[in-house]
């Protein structure tokens, strides 16, 4: 983390860059936030640990309209989501300063708090140069400790992989901590009757508050004005009146980042009902594998999206009930 | 009245293109071709311009089916529109079809401007479809439904 | 003071829902939220949080106001029907309880919220003292205290026995109710609970967070503070930290049309969107940071001010929880605090 610290105030220092994206010191062991820091004196309080699960990319939309350079620090699935941006022209690669921070996985903080672990006091472990596996936690109930593998994110157990996709420099060596196949729950959902995917759906829905959450952290949905918030529609349902609203939300909010979505997970970490939201998004991603040729979001700047593409000899939508 | 013995009348929603299906449905009209008067044409001036949101509205609003109709691929009037639209209504009928929504509730058909036949015949089809899957139940918003 | 064995607990529930509606923590894929009571249901007593608080049972997250029906040529009104049958909230922390307190203030003035007056009315609110508060909870810091709730009844659960005490009439009437499945017992396990929830509170970090400063005679002071520019940047503008919040009280009303019936409903709404209070001049916020300010000055300033310095906020720390970024209220108030107040 020093290092990440150092060289951010030399390019503070000789000007190349006029600020520095990175993520802040949390009052509690695990809740660091995306900050902004000026000058040398505020990186005192830059953190990067298991905890800075954030992508920042997002927050370049807005400092791509900054004066002067911003250092932004990506992880490696973070530049998935630069990348795309910068495919659609909604950040300015030269307003961009990106380290490519080395990742060995981030953590969950409501996954330790499922196994019972509360009242947190300080947790050991969740560094990057930690080469423990086991996180120790120190609670007022007294020491628990869990596998860092069990507390990480649903997302980093189907990790892309350690590479960046774009950066100016690279500090810090990843590790790799894919473990299963990101399909796999899918394929599972796959093979429900109707009745059961209807149930599975209608649960794990019904817990919807529609906060946006999904929306607003999405780094693919950067509409300036969302459908959804238009009051010249009547799409701009603010509540779930009714089990409709939010299967519709949730289907149309996946199908508008379709082709786009790079699969950074973030919308399964900041919801705050748990709702695996990353299945949406990763069925559209699935079917276009499999019907339009293996595609990665992110993973250049130049290729066409699925969506925006087509071949004559593409599926029939009659494809859909014969595969069975 | 109980809703055992109301009798079931679908409400089916067709998105016809303004080129080759509308003009189809004319055909089949002035050819006195019949099919159910269940089917509700909405003419747009593509198939392209069909946003999944129309579907899922049609479908809260209460719709029991929607059907998508447009030209033939290689036959739209502006040349590629129908191939967009095959992929996305691809990706969504199998969203629908996902999240436990019966697939036969939706469906794509090209039809050109001289196949009247055509025309009558996916639609009655189609709506005998959906008197096999009944109302639709999944997909549909409450409050539209009293 | 009574008890009942924790094994009792699904009679007592059963007895209770028999002749009412039953509210309490129920687990479903995973989260606990309060939801009406079913044999079927999963209870969840051990959650300490529950992810929304427990305020939809008094002013839920979306309501019918009026419903307007075209039959031919002849349109009709209907408003909805006001609550009128009893029910009961079971297992309210003391902080969702002490918000309640705060929503009584917003709805029970003049102009009265009949919606709201009605449910209040029925309803009957079973707390229970917090048994492991977390490192989360800042109850204290608005004189909340956790191991003894001021609800209609007050329950303790210790060991394999669940306490209860009824505290007002309505806590009486329901005592009464359920009597057959009591029996009487000591305060002193009670007493020593209480005592060893004050021991935990004690230790937690955010206990002893200090509001010097926060009043609402701070207004100018704090409005214009330079600190809100840093504060708001990391916020998304989702709503979450509003939704799960026990005193959130803004809502939106808008219409549902769906052909021949327009029903008119009311919503909660969130200061952090871009469409609150969406005027036909336009929005009177029209930055995230002044959307932003709004949502702590309303809780901390502009609150207190017309309510004899109460604050609408209770520290029940779902907001720290929950924050997709990691903001909160704490972050904010030691903000304004290692700054001394920095204009």
């Amino acid at each position: 983390m020093q290092e990440l610290v150092n060289r951010a105030k030399e390019l503070l220092a000789d000007g190349t860059v006029a600020r520095v994206l990175g993520w802040k010191v949390g009052d509690l062991p695990y809740n660091p936030e995306p900050a902004y820091f000026e000058n040398a004196e505020s990186l005192a309080d830059f953190v990067y640990n298991g905890f800075c699960g954030a992508n920042l990319s997002k927050y370049m939309i807005e400092a791509s309209k900054l004066e002067g350079k911003t250092l932004v620090f990506l992880k490696p699935c973070d530049t998935y989501s630069f990348n795309q941006l910068l495919k659609e022209h909604r950040v300015d690669r030269e307003k961009a300063y990106i380290v490519g921070v080395g990742c060995k996985g981030k953590l969950d903080i409501e996954k330790i708090r499922t196994m019972g672990i509360k009242g947190i006091e300080s947790i050991e472990g969740a560094e990057l140069s930690d080469a423990a596996e086991e996180l120790k936690i120190q609670t007022i109930y007294g020491e628990k400790t869990c596998a860092y593998k069990d507390a990480m994110l649903e997302r980093c157990h189907v990790c892309k992989g350690k590479e960046h996709q774009v950066y100016d420099e690279l500090i810090g060596e990843s590790k790799e901590t894919k473990d299963a196949d990101r399909f796999a729950e899918i394929e599972r959902i796959e093979a429900m009757s109707p009745e059961e995917k209807f149930a599975f759906f209608q649960n794990e829905l019904s817990k919807c508050i529609r906060c946006n959450a999904c929306r607003n952290v999405c780094p693919a949905c950067s509409c300036r004005k969302c459908v959804f918030d238009s009051a010249k529609f009547d799409s701009e349902q603010k509540a779930n009146a009714d089990t409709f609203e939010e299967k519709m939300f949730h289907i149309i909010r996946a199908f508008h980042v379709a082709g786009r979505c790079t699969d950074c997970g973030e919308c399964s970490r900041v919801c705050p009902q748990g709702i695996p939201l990353h299945l949406f998004n990763r069925k559209f991603i699935k079917d276009i594998d499999e019907l339009y040729g293996e595609y990665q979001a992110g993973e250049d700047t130049e290729s066409k999206a699925p969506l925006t593409n087509f071949t004559f000899d593409d599926a029939e939508p009659s494809i859909v009930g014969k595969r069975g | 009245m109980s809703i055992e013995n109301k009798e079931f009348k679908p409400k089916i929603v067709a998105f016809c293109c303004n080129w080759c299906s509308y003009a189809g449905a004319d055909l089949a009209g002035s050819s006195r071709l019949a099919y159910p008067a269940d089917v509700k044409i909405i003419r747009v001036p593509c198939s392209c311009r069909v946003n999944p949101m129309f579907i899922l509205r049609a479908f809260e609003k209460g719709a029991d089916g929607v059907i998508m109709c447009g030209c033939h691929p290689g036959d739209c009037h502006y040349s590629t529109g129908n191939y967009y639209a095959r992929r996305r209504m691809t990706l969504l009928f199998s969203m629908l079809d996902y999240i436990g929504v019966e697939n036969g509730r939706t469906r794509v058909e090209w039809v050109s401007a001289a196949e009247g036949v055509k025309f009558s015949d996916t639609m009655n089809s189609f709506v005998e479809k959906i008197y096999s899957l009944g109302e639709n139940v999944r997909l549909g918003d409450l409050r539209c439904k009293n | 003071m009574y008890k009942i064995a924790k094994e009792n607990l699904s009679a007592l529930f059963q007895l209770i829902a028999d002749d009412q509606e039953l509210y309490l923590p129920v687990k479903t894929a995973g989260q606990t939220n309060y939801a009406a009571w079913t044999p079927e249901a999963e209870v969840d007593l051990d959650t300490l949080k529950t992810v929304k608080s427990a305020k939809d049972a008094f002013f839920p997250q979306s309501e019918n106001l009026y419903t307007v029906k075209r039959e031919g040529k002849k349109i009709s009104v209907e408003p909805q029907a006001l609550k009128e049958q009893n029910f009961v909230v079971f297992g309210m922390k003391a902080c969702d309880v002490k918000g309640v307190e705060v929503l009584d203030r917003v709805f029970l003035v003049d102009p009265l919220d009949t919606f709201y007056a009605a449910r209040r009315e029925h309803g009957t609110i079973v707390a229970l003292a917090c048994h492991e508060p977390e490192e989360t909870c800042f109850c204290k810091v608005f004189g909340v205290d956790a191991a003894d709730p001021a609800a209609d009844v007050a329950t303790w659960i210790i060991g394999e026995d669940l306490y209860w005490k009824a505290l007002t009439e309505k806590g009486e009437v329901l005592t009464e109710a359920v009597k057959e499945l009591l029996t009487e017992a000591e305060e002193a396990p009670v007493e020593a609970e209480k005592e060893a929830i004050h021991k935990i509170v004690e230790k937690l970090p955010y206990m002893n967070l200090s509001l010097e400063g926060w009043n609402g005679d701070a207004l100018e002071e704090k409005f214009n503070s330079s600190l809100w520019e840093e504060l708001y940047k990391p916020c998304l503008a989702c709503g979450t930290c509003t939704f799960v919040c026990p005193t959130c009280q803004c809502y939106d009303i808008k219409d549902y049309t769906a052909g021949e019936t327009v029903s008119r409903y009311r919503c909660w709404d969130s200061c952090m969107y871009s469409d609150f209070t969406m005027m036909a001049h336009g929005n009177n916020r029209t930055s995230q940071m002044q959307r932003f300010r709004q949502r702590f000055m309303h809780k901390l300033v502009y609150y207190p001010a017309n309510n004899d310095g109460m604050y609408s906020c209770v520290g029940c720390g779902r907001c720290v929880e929950k924050c997709p970024s990691a903001l909160n209220i704490v972050k904010v108030i030691k903000a304004f605090q290692n700054q001394g107040g920095e204009k």
